[in-house]
């Protein structure tokens, strides 16, 4: 497929990342999609056959730390942000999604 | 030639009493108030606090007179959450973002005795190699105005340069402390993934993001990265290993040092100015005992494809936080906005699913991304989303990360033989504001030898290594072994001590 992306396939893709694109956008990143998988289709050259991938370098971690209540976020303070929370419930809101 | 301020002279003149704390942090808001009209280097200038910390400093001296930042004024880029204080990764969708909260940077910092002045200018979510993709305008280079100062911490580039601060912080996922560095003529320091915490750090590629100092000298850099570095509870990607002495570290001493140059990889594509002072680097470091291995990142190549596609496939799952939910900014339900919710079938009665309803919510999130988001942003949340979805995941996210452990093992094989790998920071100096901004893909090429040590987890800073014709200044990069930040800036360091780049400033 790179290359080329249809409007349609941008569409596509938008919808998976909640993204609502302007038309103007659609035809944008349609050109702009595919020529940067145009370019990163070099990597298809590799023979990585056999080769692990890597997700990560962490290589030791800092260890398990004992299982102990602390301190956490004020409910308030995490609350303070919303755009539109319940602060006396003590919820963020969402707009209705049952009836 | 005046000496530049350094963040070690700062310090020590305040600890020994030569100067108040108040009087630093005033000269330097008042200089960021006569430049940054100019240059907007800031998003945020936090005047009222610094100087209230700095009072405090002043009045018990005795108890901050061994910290080792005491007094020193500083700029945080603005992805870094600092409690009660804006933090907008330069992004409409946190214009209005106060976190409750400061990152363990910033914790770190004060407790050392610095004095936050403001947060600095970055591309939008740090994506970005020009600080243009910032909501708020373009930071300017300081030594060509009409030019960018890189990215995408490029504000802190500019304050550390123009001379506003003596230390800035940045981050950086694939170059986004080192290109502005070098594009501004100052250090900048990438250290090892894991050896400074990310905790507070607004996630862009949790598996590529660093935090790190930029400075106008090495030793600044070794003194930042000791008050930096270290595990922290609240990152579990934060690294046991012991911090070194980093300060301790810079003898000077150059001789025997084994240097690294992939010179396969150089062949191509870089500035003829650039090569040359790459060049003239090379010579010095071999003119004072070092040696100099050609060295083979055969894989290198493909560091940048590799590089876009699996930092833009984590930047698409982390940035799926921005909803309108819990903080930032939301769509509203005007005209264009989501229609009212619970008009959905009449016989739907309590917790009955709406199908209207829902598309509503989702109608939400995705005005909200849409309207909150700038067009970088969205471009790598689309390409990331498309690179891990059914039927492309294997073919382009899952090649990508098994080039990533080619790239990792060259450097390996490299590093049985060389203490540090050198390469040019940028093939280019600084550009022209709106050459590339149009053209993303010219835009990620000019990351070619800055990705890798991303990649592969490793230590890189850059340094100044000469000017253009035009008084562009250039840039130096030296790559080490995990976890050898003292190798690292100890080269780096023997090279400025034998080199003027470095105090060389800006006309203002």
């Amino acid at each position: 497929m790179p290359g080329q992306f249809s409007s349609a396939q941008v569409e596509a893709i938008a919808a998976l990342a909640h993204l609502e694109l302007e038309a103007s956008e659609v035809e944008l990143f349609a050109r702009q999609l595919g020529d940067i998988l145009a370019y990163a289709d070099q990597v298809q050259q590799i023979d990585t056959a056999g080769v692990p991938p890597t997700a990560h370098v962490v290589t030791r971690h800092s260890g398990d730390r004992p299982d102990e209540v602390v301190p956490s976020l004020d409910l308030h303070d995490a609350l303070a942000n919303a755009p539109d929370a319940a602060m006396g419930a003590g919820l963020f809101k969402v707009p209705r999604v049952i009836g | 030639m005046s000496q530049p301020v350094t963040l070690r002279g700062v310090r020590d003149a305040v600890r020994s009493g030569a100067r108040a704390a108040v009087d630093v942090c005033r000269e330097a808001l008042s200089r960021l108030e006569a430049l940054d009209a100019g240059l907007h280097a800031f998003n945020t200038v936090t005047a009222e606090r610094a100087l209230a910390r700095a009072a405090e400093i002043d009045r018990d001296r005795a108890a901050w007179r061994d910290a080792p930042l005491v007094g020193v004024p500083v700029a945080l880029k603005d992805n870094l959450c600092t409690r009660g204080v804006r933090t907008t990764a330069s992004s409409r969708i946190l214009d209005s973002f106060v976190p409750p909260y400061d990152a363990t940077v910033v914790a770190r910092l004060e407790a050392a005795g610095a004095v936050v002045i403001g947060k600095t200018n970055c591309d939008e979510f740090a994506m970005g190699s020009s600080t243009e993709n910032s909501a708020f305008g373009p930071s300017r280079n300081p030594w060509a105005r009409d030019r960018t100062p890189g990215g995408s911490s490029g504000g802190s580039a500019v304050a550390v340069a123009a001379g506003i601060t003596p230390l800035a912080l940045g981050s950086d996922t694939g170059g986004s402390i080192r290109q502005p560095a070098a594009l501004c003529g100052i250090v900048g320091l990438k250290p090892t993934y894991g050896r400074v915490s990310r905790y507070g750090l607004l996630a862009f590629a949790s598996s590529l993001d660093q935090v790190g100092p930029l400075t106008r000298t090495v030793d600044d850099a070794a003194l930042t990265l000791s008050v930096l570095a270290g595990a922290d509870p609240a990152d579990a990607t934060s690294a046991p290993e012991p911090v070194g002495d980093y300060v301790a570290a810079l003898t000077g001493d150059l001789r025997g040092a084994r240097i690294g140059v992939p010179s396969r990889m150089l062949d191509d594509g870089v500035d003829a100015e650039v090569a040359r002072a790459f060049k003239s680097a090379l010579d010095m470091f071999s003119g004072r005992g070092a040696v100099l291995v050609d060295v083979d990142l055969p894989h290198a190549k493909y560091a940048t494809p590799v590089y876009y596609l699996v930092a833009t496939a984590e930047a698409s799952s982390n940035l799926a936080r921005y909803d309108g939910v819990r903080y930032g900014y939301r769509a509203g339900p005007g005209e264009d906005g989501p229609a009212k919710a619970g008009q959905g079938p009449a016989t739907a009665g309590p917790y009955v699913r709406d199908v209207r309803a829902e598309e509503d919510l989702r109608t939400m999130y995705s005005r909200t991304r849409e309207r909150g988001f700038g067009a970088e942003v969205k471009r790598r949340i689309m390409l990331g989303t498309y690179v891990l979805s059914a039927g492309y995941y294997d073919a382009y996210y899952l090649k990508a990360q098994q080039v990533r452990t080619l790239i990792l093992r060259d450097y390996d094989r490299a590093f049985e033989r060389v203490d540090v790998v050198v390469m040019p920071t940028s093939p280019t100096p600084a550009f022209k504001i709106g050459e590339r901004v149009t053209d993303p893909l010219q835009m990620y090429l000019g990351d070619v030898f800055t990705v890798s040590a991303n990649l592969a987890g490793l230590p890189a800073l850059s340094l100044p290594c000469g000017f253009t014709a035009d008084r562009l200044p250039i840039g130096l990069q030296l790559t080490g072994r995990q976890f050898d930040e003292a190798t690292v800036l100890r080269i780096a360091d023997g090279y400025e001590r034998e080199t003027e780049w470095w105090k060389q400033e800006p006309e203002i």
